[in-house]
């Protein structure tokens, strides 16, 4: 053959444009800019120093990274707590009606994310469905204040992603070769060990997946927390946000950006050592007929 | 041969039939299995083997009938809690543990405090010579080696049956070989039942104590290897066992069978009418002059030790298949016009009802 692997391939050009244009270049120059200070009335002091990386670390702003990791951490846990269970069921329903159930799963992703919010502020508020249902079933006390607490923003961040953790949890269960699971029946382990000891194991990879998806996306998530959280409430994506559109402060917004960047590349190859691990693994699952 | 038949059986299959929607898989199998044999199921790919054992192993129900394991109906046990293991035709090795935590894990299941599972595991890895490979994934072993550890994974347990679904047909021709030897071996060494599925016949009369030939999910024979070899029930079983001619004529009521101007008496007459007369290579004779039925050469071909001369005649589909020892066939050419005669007392006669055609015979 004369394909030679050494040689670049064209037609890979226009994707890495794309990525160096749209990718690379912001990136960039929001590294750039987080090493300069803000004007005196807007705009950027070109004067190299890492004094907005120390400002990341005083408390008020680190106690909102914080908070922000905690949320979508909590967010990711629930989301795979409960998509795995959905994923499992799916993956032991007849081949045939599989492809429709992952339809049904992911169907509410294809409505506009704002209106899926904006739906919960509808279930949530005082004069909301929840509370008019739990008056309908004879509760009296004072309506319940969901909206606008940490607890609305986790349910909105896990209902809006929990589409994508079944899908990964779904793709690693899918390819599970089940004559394991019967293995480990065979060598004496019941349905709970051999969950516990096989199936689970061998499904971390899309656990990881979906988990570091969800955890990436809440922690940066500037919309969900301005909607349900209110105004009360902030997280890094609100306070970057802030920075680059109201306290115009460039450099810092860059700064925290960056932070948040990094902290998202860590996670990623965690999750792509997870992958390449896997995949490792099924290969070596089969005989070599 | 085994005499095996006046003891009670270890595993007895009691008319099972398994149906897949309309489809029998396992259609109404009556078998008796018993300790310390080494059984073969045979029979085409399709045929129901896989079902049978996974009914066995507790992975299928049967539609009707029942399984009894040493007289007791296993059918309300798990799979878990069956004293028996199945080594699955994908090896079906776990991918996140090594050699040796595969082989261990049976074992914790059973409870057995650490150091009788290290002592178990070490023991079958060095009767299976897996000790080297102990810490190695199963991602960074050779077909022949995962072969192995499977086999070891489900002998470390001891188990009172062993199934053996297909275990060396990933495998190359000269490991296989290899493998057939090492099976007895550690089938004699362990004292363990084995049931080993293959579609090999050749494996399966080299390894057997006794072998089913099945087809579409019915029982066609049970027996020694001999047994079927020399004398099958049936012209797919005759057929599907190494090589056999096959000549249509008719049987007459005094028992000899005449095929053109060929006459003999076949070692088992069967009722009159057409009929089909099946016969060994290595049971016909040829001749360029003399009597017998007429035919020309149509090839030869040389194995070393003997030649098989193909002998095309009136009264058979296939060319039919002689052997001559290879110093002696010398005389003969492609063409020449021969006579075959068969040693009558080998030949075997079956009614027309159970007729096997060629393209039968190149389906199998
Ligand atoms: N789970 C199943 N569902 C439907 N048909 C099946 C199933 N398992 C096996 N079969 C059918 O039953 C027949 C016997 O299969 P199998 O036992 O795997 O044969 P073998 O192992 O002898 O090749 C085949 O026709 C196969 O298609
Ligand atoms: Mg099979």
């Amino acid at each position: 053959m004369s394909y030679n692997a050494a040689r670049p391939n064209l037609l890979a050009a226009p994707a890495v444009l794309w990525l160096v244009a749209f990718m690379i270049v912001p990136c960039a120059l929001i590294l750039l800019f987080a090493f300069f200070e803000r004007g005196v009335f807007g705009g950027i002091d070109y004067n190299f120093n890492f004094g907005n990386f120390a400002r990341v670390a005083d408390p008020l702003y680190a106690g909102i990274f914080l908070r922000s990791a905690r949320i979508a951490l909590t967010a990711a846990g629930l989301a795979i707590l409960i998509a795995y269970p959905a994923a499992y069921a799916i993956t032991r329903a007849p081949a045939s009606r599989q492809p429709i159930l992952l339809f049904f799963a992911v169907l509410p992703f294809w409505s506009n994310y704002l209106i899926r919010t904006y739906a919960w502020i509808v279930l949530l508020n005082r004069e909301g469905l929840v509370n008019n249902l739990l008056q309908a079933l004879g509760y009296h006390g004072e309506p319940l204040s969901m909206l606008y607490t940490e607890g609305a923003v986790i349910t909105g961040l896990v209902y809006n992603y929990l589409p994508f953790v079944i899908l990964a949890i779904y793709s690693t269960l899918s390819r599970l070769n089940p004559e394991l699971i019967e293995a480990s029946r065979d060598l004496g382990a019941g349905p709970v060990r051999t969950f516990l000891k096989v199936t689970l194991p061998l499904s971390l990879s899309g656990v990881a997946a979906g988990g570091v998806f969800v955890f990436i996306l809440s922690i940066g998530n500037f919309v969900t927390p301005a909607l349900l959280g209110g105004g009360r409430f902030q997280m890094v994506g609100n306070l970057v946000y802030d920075q680059f559109l109201s306290a115009n402060d460039w450099p810092f917004g860059a700064a925290l950006g960056m932070v948040l960047i990094t902290l998202m590349i860590v996670l990623l190859m965690f999750q792509a050592h997870m992958t390449a691990r896997a995949s490792g693994e099924t290969k070596g699952a089969n005989a070599d007929a | 041969m085994t005499g095996s038949m006046n003891k009670k059986p270890l595993l007895t299959i009691k008319n099972v039939t398994k149906k897949f929607g309309p489809i029998a898989a396992v259609d109404g199998i009556d078998l008796d299995i018993y300790e310390n044999e080494f059984f073969a199921l045979l029979g085409p790919s399709g045929c129901g083997k896989t079902t049978l054992l996974r009914m066995i192993a507790g992975f299928e129900f049967p539609t009707s009938g029942a399984i009894l394991l040493s007289g007791q109906d296993i059918a309300p046990l798990p799979p878990e809690k069956r004293p028996l293991n199945l080594m699955f035709q994908s090896y079906a090795l776990f991918p996140h543990m090594t050699v040796r935590q595969n082989l261990a894990y049976g074992l914790e299941m059973e409870r057995l405090d650490g150091q009788e599972i290290r002592r178990r595991v070490d023991e079958t890895l060095a009767s299976t010579d897996l000790s080297e490979l102990a810490d190695r994934k199963p991602e960074q072993l050779s077909g022949g080696q995962k072969q192995r550890v499977a086999l070891a994974r489900a002998l470390v347990k001891k188990p009172k049956l062993l199934l053996l679904d297909e275990p060396l047909g990933a495998l190359d021709k000269k490991l296989r070989e290899r493998m057939q030897l090492e099976l007895k071996r550690l089938q004699h060494e362990a004292g363990i039942t084995f049931v080993i599925v293959t579609h090999d016949q050749e494996e399966a009369l080299v390894m057997a104590d006794r072998m089913a030939i099945l087809k579409s999910g019915r029982l066609l024979q049970v027996g020694s290897p001999e047994e079927i070899y020399e004398a099958p029930s049936d012209p797919f079983v005759a057929n599907f066992i190494g090589v056999m001619n096959f000549v249509k004529g008719t049987m007459d009521s005094d028992g000899s069978f005449s095929a053109g101007d060929y006459t003999l008496r076949p070692g088992n007459p069967v009722k009159s009418g057409p009929a089909l007369l099946a016969v060994r290579p290595e049971h016909v004779s040829i001749a360029t002059d003399g009597q017998g039925l007429a035919g020309v050469i149509s090839d030869i071909a040389y194995h070393g030790l003997d030649r098989v001369v193909h002998v095309r005649t009136a009264v058979s589909d296939a060319p039919v298949q002689v052997r001559v020892e290879a110093d002696k066939g010398r005389g003969l050419d492609i063409g020449s016009s021969v006579h075959l005669t068969f040693n009558a007392e080998k030949c075997r006669a079956f009614d027309a009802a159970g007729s096997v055609t060629a393209t039968e015979k190149e389906k199998i």
